[in-house]
């Protein structure tokens, strides 16, 4: 496996006190390599969201270890100040829905993120474009996201996570609102980019249809997660 | 870095301008109100300025001629005008009421002045047409604001009058327009019965034995012809001499003819101090309220386009925006909201609003640059409820789950 990438170890989040305490997770173990695209799969309650949202930086977990390449950044607490600029920096969110910016348009939704960081706007734009060559919705620059189609917002929200070569991205149900062709074709370029950013990509769904693709499966039920080989079908 | 809250702006420009104009327009009403009292206070120091007056003599103990009645002997400016530092003496009454024209009617401020020429305490200070009062009887000089033009005829009380002047700007504390006429006809108007009236007290005062004496028979005509004759005036105006101090001739003159003066600061502050102060007080509250319903529209306003994009800023603070650029967004929008509501609601004050007031609305500048300062304020206030709502928004609402 490669060093980068994400690995986290006995993860665990409780929530409330005494007897009303829920254990969401239970201790998770999970690894994912750079350029690695695996699925995350289980049914409503199991934990998925709670541990993306303890990967995104967004709650704090109550135990365990996460590394995001070669750095530690929690360890039964926080080991990084500004979570802020971590999820900015070394996280990408890709989500059920695009939730572009519907004041911004196509290159500016995608170019506020480098912005954030404090990259020049020429710059920021400048790789937004870069891309959308990639995902081929270099035409639709100058959109603004109510004039995209459904795939559409869903590649410049790609984009968007991809924006800051974060080593890691959380892709939370994508291809939810998507036909199976659609559906698919985002898959494939998870891949594509994945490969080529070499970053590691953790997509959690229900989707019947591309689960299948997925060569690595991790289950999660009831707070416990259990990696599985999977198919791999090609897309 | 991108402006968001511009961007945000022009791409819901027409929402956001239409807003600004309903804001704008209340801001109008303020500034307006503001106006409002400026022009009293304009209107009241006008009286005093175009009275030419440097001290104004009146009643014991009262604070005519403006504020109070006053009611002193006519003959009282004589023995003023031979007091040390007086320069001019002049009589003048005061009397409100409508002045009839035709089929129409107008509220007046009647003023009596006495024969002389320009520059003579009370008269109008200069006329936009015709000219100044040249006989004793039945010329008028008017403001323009009342609307009577050269030659139209005038019925005060019983008598008619000729408008032989027109002025500007003379009007009194409560923005009535005045309208001059010889002193002897104020006068008389002042206390003129009708007939019916002064055949009952001639009938009253034959009646009185007291008066009627067969062994005095001129008696009972004196008693009726003392009643039908009005030999005091509101005030004596008096101009003084240049070199001497107003407050001491003022002393003298109430030391030795045992009657209150006032000199001009002391009537500008009886005028705004007192007689408008009601109203003031009024209009205050007035621009207090507007203030703060202004306030309550425009956080309503931001906190609605706040909670239309929760979502957005949920995702903003997912991917790592600052806090202070979603406060900055926020705000932004709040003070341009109240940016296009003070050009609105000054263009709609001044170009609007106050032309067609009745009373004279007088907008300052300085009142323009506070008004803005209040917006700009409030708008920020405002602003709070909705940025504290945004601070709340948990990024992990842009995951679900």
């Amino acid at each position: 496996m490669a060093d980068k990438g994400i690995r986290i170890e006995g993860l665990k989040k409780r929530y409330g006190k005494g007897d009303t305490a829920v254990d969401a997770l239970k201790g998770v173990d999970m690894q994912v390599a750079s350029g690695e695209v695996v699925g995350l799969i289980g049914p409503s309650g199991s934990g998925k969201s709670t541990l993306l949202k303890c990967l995104g930086a967004v709650i704090e977990p109550t135990a365990g270890r996460m590394i995001l390449g070669d750095e530690v950044i929690y360890d039964g607490g926080w080991k990084v100040k500004d979570l802020r600029a971590l999820r900015r920096d070394k996280i990408g969110f890709i989500f059920q829905a695009p939730y572009l910016i519907p004041f911004l348009d196509v290159t500016d939704n995608v170019a506020l993120l480098p912005m954030l960081a404090g990259v020049p706007n020429r710059e920021a734009r400048k790789q937004a474009l870069e891309l959308f060559k990639a995902l081929d919705v270099e035409n639709r620059a100058k959109a603004m996201p109510s004039q995209l189609s459904g795939g559409e917002q869903q590649r410049v929200a790609i984009a968007r996570g991809l924006v800051n070569r974060p080593p890691v991205i959380l892709a939370d149900e994508p291809t939810a609102p998507l036909d199976s062709e659609r559906a698919l074709a985002v898959i494939r370029i998870l891949n594509e980019m994945a490969r080529q950013f070499e970053t590691a990509i953790i997509v959690v769904t229900h989707d019947e249809k591309i689960i299948p693709t997925f060569k690595r499966i991790y289950h999660i039920r009831d707070g416990v997660t259990y990696e599985e080989a999977g198919q791999g079908r090609d897309f | 870095m991108i402006s968001l809250a511009g961007r945000d702006i022009m791409h819901a420009w027409g929402k956001f301008v239409f807003t600004g104009m309903g804001l704008g327009l209340l801001i109008g009403i303020t500034l307006s109100m503001a106006g409002i009292y400026r022009g009293m206070v304009d209107d009241g120091k006008a009286l005093l300025d175009n009275s030419g007056a440097d001290l104004w003599v009146v009643q014991k103990d009262t604070l005519g001629p403006y504020a109070e009645p006053s009611s002193i002997f006519d003959d009282a400016w004589r023995g003023i005008l031979g007091m040390p530092g007086v320069a001019r003496a002049a009589n003048v009454t005061y009397l409100t009421m409508q002045v009839r024209q035709g089929e129409r009617d107008v509220r007046t401020l009647v003023t009596g002045v006495t024969p002389g020429g320009p520059g003579t305490p009370g008269w109008p200070p200069y006329l936009v047409a015709g000219r100044q009062i040249t006989r004793g009887h039945y010329e008028a000089v008017a403001d323009i604001a009342t609307g009577f033009a050269l030659g139209d005829r005038l019925q005060i009380r019983r008598n008619h009058y000729i408008v032989v002047g027109l002025t500007r700007r003379m009007v009194s504390s409560g923005g009535d327009p005045m309208v001059f006429i010889p002193l002897k006809d104020a006068q008389e108007a002042q206390f003129l019965k009708d007939n019916d009236a002064i055949r009952q007290q001639r009938r009253r005062t034959a009646a009185n034995p007291a008066f009627n004496r067969p062994q005095v028979p001129d008696l009972l005509n004196a008693v009726i012809a003392s009643q039908s004759t009005n030999a005091y005036v509101n005030a004596v105006l008096v101009q003084i001499e240049a070199g001497h101090d107003a407050n001491e001739v003022a002393e003298s003159i109430r030391r030795w003819k045992r009657l209150t003066v006032y000199t001009r600061s002391q009537m500008e502050e009886i005028l705004i101090g007192k007689l408008i102060a009601t109203s003031a007080r009024q209009i205050f509250m007035f621009l207090v309220i507007l203030s703060i319903v202004s306030a309550a529209i425009v956080a309503f306003i931001i906190y609605t386009l706040t909670l239309g994009k929760i979502r957005e800023i949920a995702v903003l603070k997912l991917i790592g925006t600052k806090n202070r650029t979603i406060v900055s967004l926020i705000m932004q929008q709040s003070i341009a909201l109240g940016l296009i509501g003070f050009v609105v609601g000054k263009i709609t004050a001044t170009l609007v609003m106050a032309p067609i007031f009745p009373k004279y609305v007088l907008l300052e500048p300085l009142d323009s640059l506070i008004g803005f300062g209040a917006v700009v304020v409030i708008c920020i206030l405002a602003s709070i409820i909705a940025i504290r709502a945004a601070l709340r928004v948990d990024p992990a609402e842009a995951i679900g789950g």
